[in-house]
């Protein structure tokens, strides 16, 4: 069996999804669904949103060769982790039935769960009313995705190793002579990690180029903005170097990402989508350069938010462009 | 009895017995982090060699690969060191391995003192680690038999399974192959396991074949030993073991190749503190130390690890000093340093 550079079947209108709700109207219910989340609770990871938004609506709205689910599905009810009497529960049931010429997506940052769930719900699989099970005890939904939390099928937590197992499942999908691809949703800080670096190059030796990473470069991380933290750039070199295709784009133009995910290189491909972390939510700016979680410093700025969240509603998505 | 014994050397059991295993199963894989001759599988690669991956020095991600892998139905083998598999790459095997409960084989080559590699090489606290992972199963390899055999025990396991895995010049000790958490009743101090014994011991690995040098001259010393030889360390449910346990009189000994604490011999006074069993327990390993690069005899007497132990032990829990020296145990066997044994090979 030959593996190395073995030519994989890529997008194919014959195997075009079903017709999905706007990819532009995907993102802007992103932000409005996640800015009311955070209202509704006091806080949240509202500038994962702001950033990954248009990125999540090129995959599921656009990019994404997924089986249809049943309508938009009730997450299940959390009832054991995995085990040697309780099998696996995978939260990829909301990507519908796996098939080999349909798509898989694995999600790395698992703290963006909220936004993975809100872009669930915009995509028609996810039952709206998951959102009130976010976070409570006895959940799936949890607030750090797990792989039984919708949208998941890996236990990423951990950040760095989704990537790695990403690959072995593209491995292992090229040994059962399946063509569907492999995508991979990733953070910039994940780039940080030597794990990532071991996984491209071994990415690139098997030449995995049924392997699409798509990376929200929002340059801001848990302790502030990347560059007082640990620089990664220049990303693009560094990936080129490591042996993969890379390309950078405008994380908030649609159109623009999804001819990246579906170009075909040759090779893994990474997808390096620059986002602005505020993105529809100016308010935010207030709060640099601190942005990974929004915790309402008192009722006036939660005024201020609630305030903007109503224009938000009468505005329809204009306010988010 | 006597101490002459002919013991047979199978000189790398798990070669061909690993190719020829895997020849009806396409479901196994081999993945190595550049040590594939080294944990003897590389006529395997050339045998196989669409089954195997070479991930290079680099088993974080080897780990989680092996882990994508196995969600897509294959059952990854991955054949390296026992330090790299637990040490560098907890966390992946923690949480793209473990938690999701997935089919991986974790072949530790090298544990505890079998190697002259020195500290950065001897895997002393494999075990401890493994047993504190969740759905992990940890099995021992004591001789070619088990080596051989372990393969079938850990691939009908439906979960991660971690090896203490043996290579180079391995001793048969045993003509049945290995069960899952069933020991290995070596000696019976009565007519049946119940019956009572002067003393328990419990051995693992290497450690079984120290004992056996040094059970007989205790037997002849008139002491009722009960020896049991253990290849299956996570579970630690096995009834014969308890049925054992309870048969000490005047105390239990541990024998293991790695640190007592985490190890067999924390296990086994689990049990006994679990169970009401009273009597002293002596634990036969590396006492809160690392140890260094030198041969593995040389180090079994250095850490008190070899079969005198054993007597020493004996000794203490009985209140008896006996008239037994080096020349009255069965012999040590001991492998040629540059030979086909490979003990120096890193």
């Amino acid at each position: 069996m030959q593996l190395v550079g073995r030519p994989i079947t890529l997008y194919s209108e014959a195997m075009a999804p079903s017709p999905s709700p706007d990819p532009a109207d995907i993102a802007s219910g992103i932000r409005r669904r996640v800015l009311a989340h955070v209202l509704a609770n006091n806080g949240g990871y509202l500038s994962q949103a702001c950033s990954s938004a248009e990125l999540l609506a090129a995959l599921y709205g656009q990019v994404l060769r997924l089986a249809p689910t049943d309508g938009a599905l009730h997450p299940p009810a959390f009832e054991a982790v995995p085990g040697p009497d309780s099998p696996r529960v995978s939260g990829g049931i909301f990507h519908g039935e796996p098939g080999p010429e349909l798509d898989r997506l694995i999600v790395s940052p698992a703290h963006y769960a909220l936004v993975v769930y809100a872009a669930l719900i915009e995509a028609g699989r996810l039952d709206e009313a998951a959102l009130d099970q976010f976070n409570k005890d006895g959940s799936t939904v949890e607030m750090i995705g797990a792989e039984h939390s919708p949208g998941f099928e890996t236990t990423t937590g951990s950040l760095a190793q989704a990537l790695s197992t990403a690959g072995g499942i593209a491995l292992g999908r090229r040994l059962k002579g399946e063509s569907g691809r492999t995508f991979v949703f990733m953070s910039d800080g994940e780039f940080q990690e030597g794990q990532t670096w071991e996984a491209v190059q071994a990415l690139a030796y098997y030449g995995l180029d049924s392997v699409r990473v798509v990376v929200d470069v929002n340059r801001a991380q848990c302790d502030g903005p990347m560059d007082s933290v640990m620089t990664i750039e220049p990303l693009t070199t560094k990936l080129k170097a490591f042996g993969a295709s890379a390309e950078s784009v405008d994380g908030h133009d649609i159109a623009s990402l999804s001819r990246a995910l579906e170009r075909p290189t040759g090779k893994p491909h990474f997808v390096l989508a620059y986002t602005d972390p505020v993105r529809g939510v100016p308010l935010m700016n207030k709060r640099r350069p601190v942005l990974h979680y929004l915790r309402f410093t008192g009722p006036e700025e939660r005024k201020e938010y609630e305030d903007f969240y109503a224009q938000m509603l009468l505005n329809g998505s204009e306010v988010v462009r | 009895m006597s101490n002459q014994r002919n013991v047979e050397i199978v000189t790398r059991p798990h070669v061909e017995n690993f190719i020829e295993w895997s020849a009806d199963k396409p479901e196994v894989l081999v993945l190595s982090a550049d040590l594939t001759n080294s944990c003897e599988v590389g006529k395997w690669r050339d045998t196989y060699p669409d089954r195997f991956f070479s991930m290079g020095m680099a088993e974080q991600n080897m780990v989680s690969f092996a882990a994508g892998l196995a969600r897509e139905g294959f059952e990854p083998w991955l054949h390296t060191f026992a330090v790299f598999l637990y040490r560098r790459p907890l966390d992946q095997l923690q949480m793209s391995v473990a938690y999701p409960n997935l089919k991986v084989r974790l072949v530790g080559f090298l544990p505890g003192i079998t190697t002259p590699g020195g500290v950065t090489h001897q895997a002393i606290d494999d075990v401890a680690v493994m047993r504190a992972i969740p759905n992990m199963t940890i099995l021992e390899t004591g001789d070619a038999t088990e080596v051989e055999s372990v393969l079938d025990v850990a691939h009908e396991i439906d979960g991660p399974v971690y090896i203490r895995m043996l290579r180079g010049e391995v001793p048969r000790l045993f003509p049945e192959p290995m069960q899952f958490n069933t020991a290995r009743v070596l000696a019976v101090a009565g007519a049946s396991l119940e019956d009572p014994a002067d003393l328990v011991v419990l051995t693992s690995g290497i450690e079984t074949e120290e004992a056996l040098r040094a059970v007989p001259a205790l037997q002849d010393a008139g002491v009722g030993i009960t020896h049991l030889h253990v290849s299956t360390l996570k579970p630690f449910t096995d009834p014969t073991v308890l049925t054992a346990l309870r048969s000490a009189r005047s105390g239990v000994i541990t024998m293991e190749n790695h640190l007592v604490t985490g190890g067999l011999g924390s296990a086994v006074a689990e049990v006994m503190a679990e169970s009401g069993i009273g009597t002293p327990l002596h634990r036969i390993g590396l006492h809160d130390t690392y140890a260094h690069g030198a041969s593995q005899a040389y180090l079994l007497r250095e850490y008190d690890l070899d079969a005198m132990s054993l007597v020493q032990a004996a000794g203490q829990l009985l209140g008896r000093t006996f008239d037994i020296d080096a020349a009255d145990l069965a012999p040590v066997r001991i492998a040629a340093t540059h030979s086909s044994a490979k003990v120096e090979a890193l």
